[in-house]
């Protein structure tokens, strides 16, 4: 069932993007911002399901990679999102029915938001992930088997690359390359499939769940955080205060440890969280609570927004929470792609409603 | 005794000994005189008038007359003030501002003051454009620049803007683009038109630079306005002193700094009280607890400086990137008014003398109920009736635990740490409170943040994104370093005497290149001549 996105909805959809980056993909005010002017200037966006779209319609799944502290500095024009549509359409020799964002997680869960208002082309209310990764294939349409390519690169000055050929890390590698040639940040465009296609490929429901959840932290009257909790049936790990931030880049990518210091009932417990642009691993008193590709998310003690990785410092009082993951990521192939091995862990994957009892499942609409 | 034969130099030097520091708060204008080793020589406090001036001037007054102190002896005045942010919060006597953004086509999705309360924008914007050009984060130009475009945009504002506020992308990185379009507005509006350059500003963060910038040109007539009263009212007194401003850093800027740079003051008064609480316990580390009349600050010390805030700090309704200590708030303060299970938010400020309790008044406030309970020997001395006690028992229970809870949200670790009580308001504390290991309270606690402004050093800072394939880190390092050496002796500080006092490196992340934001602070005390 369709419906129209105003600027009014764009802050609470951006909170609960924050929630479910678990930590990363960019902070989302810029990308509000881009989203609020062009709803000002466009009129608002059609938020569209699979069943309003014609079947053989084309999805273009998009967003931006780089560093997001490029992107607060050098913001995009705008146009981004037609150049990524001419080469789409030009590439399947058809014309493009939706919009969908790659990664709600972050920022990127609101950047196609602008780029649909400019271009008048509805969203589909689904992405390619669920939460944030910090890598391009790490998305649900690779695990489903759609062709990555051929992928369209462009930056803001119209500039373009399309890659043929390319499939899981080779996606990542050839992309972010050009992103650093075009000065740190460039739009892209991969898996560009069907309706049909993405109704087995994609999460569905995950623009909806990321304005519920912003809906639940802006509403709360008094426990912003409870209502978060509330939201995405997580399990509150621990309530604490940040006392050690270690980070360090390591084969480009920043990895690290946050260290939370229990308060009130936690008081005796230590919780450490291993970064590696997301939250990846929780470890409470030394024994995994938590791990990706489940959601671990940081909430703001007194506000419930999410506090991301690149923000923590000493003294923060925050609560951790973990929910799950959309579930197929915790398929073979989803582990391989986007497990704690994947991320060069030796550990075996638990889900966190079998670690915490009491957590719910998976928050989205089931596929 | 006569002069001749008398040595002449130390005469002068004795003469030009003593330093003014003034705070303003939002109750009290606090006005202290130290002499060139830093005793305090007079104290005095005056209450903070609506146009601030007239409330510093009370306090000059006040203080010279305490001290019986020579006039002409004062060779230096630090005032930390709210005039430019009262400028912003009440929309009055601002700039008409030209908003100039160097960018296109990048930036183009976000347009300048997108985010602003729309009243303030229409009175600050004259106008505002993104012209094609601005800079990559390795220096490299995104397009090239368009100065036929600056003319384009600023020709027909001739006449209708008082400045013109520049903003480049990465104008941290190359500050090029910004000095050409300067020196295009100056052909076009004239050599004297105001321009604000976001380079000379802000760090990182095109919007929140861009924002800063933009207020700064809009404050850029106040600064004149306040410059020139405090001299002609220094003047008047017989005052010939070299006037410094207080930042929101804790450290100082010369008059002619300030005047380019006002948005800087925005906010230094945390940041005064506590580098005085410093100066006064000889503390470098630990947390400061400032209770005013209407509000109670609470931060921490970290190596003599403020701890710095990671957020955006937000000016009247506007996102800035400017570096605010890392302050909780909580509406605490002498003059706070208890009710019923209640206590304030609202204070009956400098009117306490006459409206508490203890003052023969008929409101009870958080002074009343910290002399109830023996806390505040000597204030006052009229013994509330029954039918308040039991209110001020209640409402000093409700402010003991607001202040335990502000204070362990600063804390960096469980463990118990000393606690640095200062402001007039600070003899409502509890003498023990939770998490404290121990309170000082320091010898005129009362004027912590005057003294902080007149012992304060001046700094400088620089920022760039490094890629490591380029230089080595401590080259890079090195560099920064040396232009944040730079700008610190260009607002004040003594050349000799400056030293580097923060390097903060933050690595990129999702990009495969390493490469970090460095970010490295200088400060040295008060060049001398």
């Amino acid at each position: 069932m369709s419906r129209d996105l105003h600027v009014k909805d764009l802050p609470n959809i951006a909170r609960g993007c924050s929630v479910l980056g678990a930590g990363g993909g960019g902070e989302a005010y810029t990308a509000t911002l881009m989203a609020t002017q062009a709803l000002m200037d466009y009129g608002p966006i059609r938020l569209v399901t699979y069943d309003d779209l014609a079947p053989d319609s084309i999805v273009m799944s998009c967003g931006f990679l780089g560093a997001p502290i490029v992107s607060f500095e050098k913001l995009s024009s705008g146009e981004e999102g037609r150049y990524l549509l001419e080469e789409v359409e030009r590439i399947r020799g058809a014309k493009v029915g939706a919009l969908m964002c790659a990664e709600i997680g972050g920022s990127n869960g609101m950047v196609p938001l602008t780029w649909a208002a400019r271009l008048s082309l509805p969203v589909l209310d689904a992405d390619g992930m669920g939460r944030a990764f910090p890598e391009v294939h790490q998305e649900t349409m690779h695990l489903a088997g759609i062709p990555a390519g051929p992928t369209v690169v462009v930056d803001e000055r119209g500039h373009r690359a399309i890659f043929r050929n390319v499939e899981g890390a080779w996606v990542e590698r050839l992309e972010r390359a050009v992103a650093i040639a075009c000065g740190g940040i460039a739009a892209s465009a991969e898996y560009h499939m069907t309706v049909e296609e993405a109704r087995r490929a994609t999460v569905p429901g995950t623009v909806t769940l990321a304005e519920r959840i912003g809906r639940a932290i802006a509403d709360a009257e008094d426990d912003p955080v409870a209502a978060v909790i509330a939201a995405v049936g997580a399990a509150r790990l621990m309530t604490g205060k940040i006392v050690d931030v270690a980070r360090r880049i390591e084969g480009g990518f920043v990895r690290g440890t946050a260290t939370l210091e229990g308060m009130g009932g936690d008081a005796a417990s230590v919780l450490d969280i291993d970064i590696q642009n997301e939250y990846l691993i929780a470890r409470r008193d030394g024994a995994v609570v938590a791990s990706v590709p489940d959601i671990i998310t940081l909430l703001d003690e007194q506000t419930g927004e999410a506090a991301h990785t690149e923000r923590l410092r000493y003294g923060q009082r925050l609560v951790a929470i973990a929910f799950p993951c959309a579930p197929v990521w915790r398929t073979p192939i989803g582990l391989e792609t986007a497990g704690p091995a994947a991320f060069g862990y030796d550990l075996p994957y638990i889900r966190v409603e079998d670690l915490n009892p009491g957590c719910g499942s998976w928050p989205g609409d089931s596929a | 005794m006569t002069a001749r034969g008398a040595p002449k130099r130390p005469v002068a030097h004795r003469a030009l000994d003593l330093r003014l520091g003034i705070d303003v708060g939002g109750t009290n204008t606090d006005a202290v005189i130290l002499d060139r080793d830093d005793r305090l020589i007079a104290k005095a406090k005056a209450p903070t008038s609506r146009d601030v001036t007239a409330g510093i001037e009370a306090a000059v007054d006040a203080v010279l007359a305490v001290g019986s102190v020579q006039p002409t002896r004062i060779s230096h005045v630090m005032l930390g003030t709210t005039h430019a942010t009262n400028a912003i919060l009440e929309r009055r006597r601002l700039h008409r501002v030209a908003v100039l953004r160097i960018g296109a086509p990048a930036t183009l999705s976000v347009r300048p003051l997108l985010a602003w309360p729309a009243d303030l924008r229409d009175v600050v914007s004259g106008g505002e454009a993104i012209v094609r050009g601005g800079i990559e984060l390795d220096g490299r130009e995104i397009v090239p620049f368009a100065p036929d475009e600056v003319r384009a945009f600023l020709a027909p504002l001739k006449g209708t803007v008082d400045a013109v506020a520049i903003t480049s992308v990465f104008a941290p990185v190359s500050d090029r683009h910004e000095l050409a379009a300067a020196a295009g507005a100056r052909e076009v509006l004239g050599p004297d038109i105001y321009l604000s350059l976001s380079h000379e500003i802000g760090a990182l963060g095109l919007l929140e630079r861009e924002n800063s910038t933009v207020l700064n040109g809009a404050l850029l007539g106040v600064a004149r306005e306040v410059a020139g009263a405090l001299g002609t009212a220094l003047a008047a007194r017989s005052i010939d002193a070299s006037l410094f401003f207080a930042q929101n850093d804790g450290t100082l800027m010369a008059l002619d700094h300030a005047l380019r740079f006002p948005v800087l003051t925005i906010g230094s008064g945390p940041a005064n009280s506590l580098r005085g609480a410093a100066y006064l316990t000889g503390r470098a580390d630990g947390i400061v607890i400032d209770v005013g009349g209407t509000s109670t600050d609470i931060g921490v010390l970290s190596g003599g400086f403020p701890r710095e805030s990671s957020q955006a700090v937000e000016i009247g309704g506007i996102r800035t990137n400017f570096r605010m200590p890392d302050i909780v708030s909580i509406a605490i303060g002498g003059g706070t008014i208890v009710r019923d299970g209640a206590v304030g938010p609202d204070s009956v400020g400098y009117r306490i003398s006459h409206e508490a309790l203890a003052f023969g008044g008929s409101t009870p406030t958080l002074t009343d109920a910290a002399l109830l309970a023996g806390r505040a020997a000597g204030v006052g001395s009229v013994v509330p009736d029954a039918g308040h006690r039991a209110r001020l028992a209640a409402g000093l229970a409700i402010a003991d635990r607001a202040v335990a809870d502000a204070i362990d949200r600063v804390k960096t670790s469980r463990a118990d740490s000393p606690l640095i009580a200062v402001g007039g308001g600070s003899i409502l504390l509890s003498d023990r409170i939770p998490g404290v290991s121990e309170i000082l309270r320091p010898h005129d606690y009362d004027v912590a943040n005057a003294i902080g402004a007149a012992i304060a050093a001046v700094s400088g800072s620089a920022e760039e994104i490094v890629t490591f394939r380029s230089r080595g880190h401590a080259e890079a390092v090195a560099a920064i370093g040396a232009r944040a050496k730079l700008t610190a002796i260009a607002a004040g500080a003594d050349p000799a005497m400056v030293e580097i006092v923060d390097v903060e490196e933050t690595p990129l992340t999702y990009i495969t290149e390493p490469a970090a934001r460095i970010r490295v602070k200088a400060a040295g005390p008060l060049s001398t001549n």
